[in-house]
């Protein structure tokens, strides 16, 4: 089985061996710190910390005790063969994330930075929020466990996952509305940043994905790797074998890294990852930082990212406002540098397409972020044909989306959508859709 | 003292030496190139210079400035905005040097990276720059630029803050050339009612890890912090509260900034001198 890599970034060898062992604060040329001085520290102690409690027993019990307990892990593996249908006749295995506690991957990384939290004797923790998806699973925790909870999201977003605003706020988590730049997730963790170098004695920046300076990229994967050691053994249960390819959706990269790290040291085993495709590749109105971005620094590590001639960070666009983010973590812009894993654009119309089509043939309603893994899975199933096993990470679920996509598919009058009017931008690209739900 | 091998002064430093020797601190603005427009923020470091100010910081603004508060945010944003490229930056330190002050590039790394960083170096160079200071670029990540930086004979200045270890305060002070950058507090730019006693023992700390010259920034504002920073520090760098001036009273708001400054700079020594030995720079207990 080979499926190419993100054409001219390939390489041609691969790694050999060890591709699980890798540490930060470097994935080959990628990661490192470029943060202030002033956060060195904490990021020290945050290292030191992670290490002693990943090799303390009681802590691993405790966490999965809480997943065991609170988060619903492990999350189920479901095959969606009516899905399947329209992928070639491919066998289609989703790994369920979508029905753990919260709603999606994110508190897998939660609960862990949560108990560290504790552990540093932290009482504050912040995070960043895109979707909302990070901010309510943090909001949960915090609760869980007696933390004061900041939660930055970009004023964009408020609006358009207004549904998850509410939720924090009942979580008991101060949601701050972010106004600067594009009003999104870059901005969001601006914010969280600045006031982390300000209040870092008592607060814990809870970063909800694989980017940011070391030990994040690695320490939020090591959180996150839960989701691809399950789904490995419950493949190789069902099936008797590997799947032919590993599919997940890319913002930051934490459920991708999550469900691929598992088999990164399986040859055969191709590892897809889908980034926004926004408006289509050539419009520019994307986020597919990996496809189209370059080299460079963003919020703390090297990686690739979006950016003009002179290094300004560009503008992401995505339907998904989980996938809206110019960067992604370092770790995967080393997977591609590699061709260990190949990076593909899905546009915001083939992600709602396949949305529509897990909701009429299997009854479960993705998170958009997730049904552009699944628009994924339609073309690699089509590529590889019916003999071939797909696993696709369905990352979230999609009440938060409910209004976007009632607005994309036209299912409610205007009179009964409850969320902002600003919202209203994601209205579907052909009338034509409305009709055919 | 370390750097015995290695001459740390260059220009930045030999300008503080100048003014240690004359028995006060430097005075060091910051304005972002590109704020309001180009054309003016080069006027208004000229004006500051002219009105008093000893060496010059030239923002080259960065679209995600997660050091700065929302003074030198927006101003970096409408620079941003007004379509300000780093070619352009460059000329400016050009034309803001010909005014005679040592004149040291403030930005965010990428856009260095992204420039070529032995490319930003020469051209730097070239425009009659002293130097940069990279407030997101901590020595372990610098070996390009600190190569890039002997190459073309540049100042490299990194900053050291309050939560800075022993082992790190010295590591800095022996990768800086020209002068150690203290910031005053844990936090972002942005003008403060006090600047803290953070500040001084961090000063302190920091000479005593082997700096020659310290310079404070963050939260300096006014004449009379100026003048308790200038007491214990080589120099006093002030930026929000020049952007701020620039922004409500034009060239002239800079002038009259800088003047009233420069008269708090130069009351330091004198009234430190009363319980110290701020003679010799270094910081009094
Ligand atoms: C359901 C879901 N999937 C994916 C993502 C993207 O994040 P990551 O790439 O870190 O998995 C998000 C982020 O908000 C999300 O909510």
């Amino acid at each position: 089985m080979t499926i190419a890599g993100s054409g001219a970034r390939q390489q041609p060898q691969q790694q050999p061996g060890h591709l699980r062992d890798q540490h930060g604060p470097y994935f080959g040329q990628f990661g490192g710190r470029f943060v202030p001085e002033a956060l060195i520290r904490a990021l020290d102690e945050l290292d030191t910390c992670y290490r002693q409690a990943w090799a303390d027993e009681a802590f691993r019990a405790e966490l999965d005790r809480l997943h065991a307990t609170y988060t619903g892990r492990p999350s189920i593996l479901t095959e969606v063969p009516r899905f399947a249908e329209h992928a070639g006749g491919a066998r289609i295995l989703l790994k369920r994330e979508d029905l753990n506690h919260t709603g999606s991957h994110k508190i897998n990384n939660v609960l862990g930075q949560a108990l560290l939290t504790k552990r540093m004797g932290k009482t504050r923790v912040i995070a960043e929020t895109g979707a909302g998806q990070h901010g309510v699973a943090t909001a949960t925790a915090a609760a869980l466990l007696d933390l004061e909870c900041v939660v930055y999201m970009g004023e964009h977003d408020t609006e358009r996952q207004a549904l998850n605003v509410a939720r924090m706020r009942l979580l008991g988590a101060d949601v701050i509305p972010v106004k600067t730049g594009s009003r999104t997730l870059k901005d969001a963790i601006n914010e969280a940043l600045r006031d982390w170098v300000t209040n870092v004695d008592t607060t814990h920046y809870l970063m909800g994905t694989v980017a940011g300076p070391h030990p994040f990229p690695e320490m939020v994967r090591d959180f996150q790797k839960v989701i691809g050691e399950e789904a490995r053994g419950q493949v190789l249960d069902l099936t008797g074998r590997l799947p032919d390819a590993v599919l997940a959706c890319v913002g930051g990269g934490s459920n991708a890294i999550g469900i691929f790290h598992a088999f990164l040291d399986d040859p055969d085993v191709a590892l897809i990852s889908l980034e926004a495709g926004g408006d289509g590749f050539d419009t520019g109105r994307h986020a597919s930082s990996i496809t189209a971005g370059q080299t460079g620094v963003l919020h703390g590590a090297k990686s690739f990212l979006l950016q003009d001639e002179d290094g300004q960070t560009l503008e992401s666009h995505s339907i998904s406002a989980g996938l809206d983010y110019p960067g992604v973590g370092p770790e995967h812009a080393w997977l591609a540098s590699t061709g260990r894993a190949a990076y593909r654009p899905v546009t915001d119309s083939a992600a709602m397409e396949a949305f529509r089509l897990l909701c009429r043939t299997e009854g479960i309603i993705p998170a958009i972020e997730s049904a552009h893994a699944l628009a994924g899975a339609l073309e690699t199933g089509r590529e590889l044909g019916p003999d071939s096993l797909l696993l696709v990470n369905l990352s979230g679920r999609g009440d938060k989306d409910v209004d976007t996509a009632a607005r994309w598919f036209g299912v409610l009058s205007d009179a009964d959508l409850v969320q902002s009017a600003a919202t209203a931008a994601a209205t579907p690209v052909d009338e034509g859709e409305g009709a055919g739900w | 003292m370390t750097g015995s091998a290695v001459d740390q002064t260059g220009r930045t430093g030999a300008r503080l030496e100048e003014l240690r020797a004359a028995g006060r601190a430097a005075l060091i603005s910051f304005l972002p190139a590109g704020f309001p427009d180009l054309e003016t923020s080069v006027a208004a470091a000229r004006a500051a210079v002219e009105a008093g100010v000893d060496i010059v910081e030239l923002g080259l603004p960065y679209s995600d400035p997660v050091m700065d508060g929302p003074v030198i945010q927006r101003a970096a944003q409408q620079a941003l905005d007004g379509g300000t490229r780093t070619k352009q930056v460059l000329h400016a330190v050009e034309q803001v040097a010909a005014a005679g002050a040592p004149v040291v590039v403030m930005t965010y790394w990428n856009p260095v990276l992204r420039y070529g960083v032995d490319a930003f170096a020469r051209d730097l160079a070239s425009a009659g720059g002293a130097g940069l200071i990279t407030p997101d670029l901590v020595p372990d990540e610098a070996g390009e630029w600190i190569a890039a930086s002997d190459a073309h004979d540049l100042d490299r200045i990194f900053l050291v803050a309050p939560s800075s270890s022993p082992e790190r305060l010295a590591m800095t002070a022996r990768a800086c050339r020209g002068f150690v950058y203290a910031a005053s507090t844990m936090g972002v730019t942005g003008v403060r009612a006090s600047v803290g006693d953070a500040a001084q023992r961090l000063v302190h700390d920091t000479r005593g890890a082997g700096a020659e010259r310290v310079c404070v920034g963050l939260g300096v504002s006014n004449p009379e912090q100026a003048a308790e920073v200038g007491a214990y520090a080589d120099g006093v760098i002030v930026g929000s509260a020049f952007v701020k001036a620039l922004d409500d009273r034009g060239l002239d708001g800079v002038t009259q900034l800088a003047g009233d400054l420069a008269a708090g700079v130069a009351r330091s020594r004198a009234a430190a001198a009363t319980n110290s030995t701020a003679g010799t720079g270094k910081a009094s207990e």
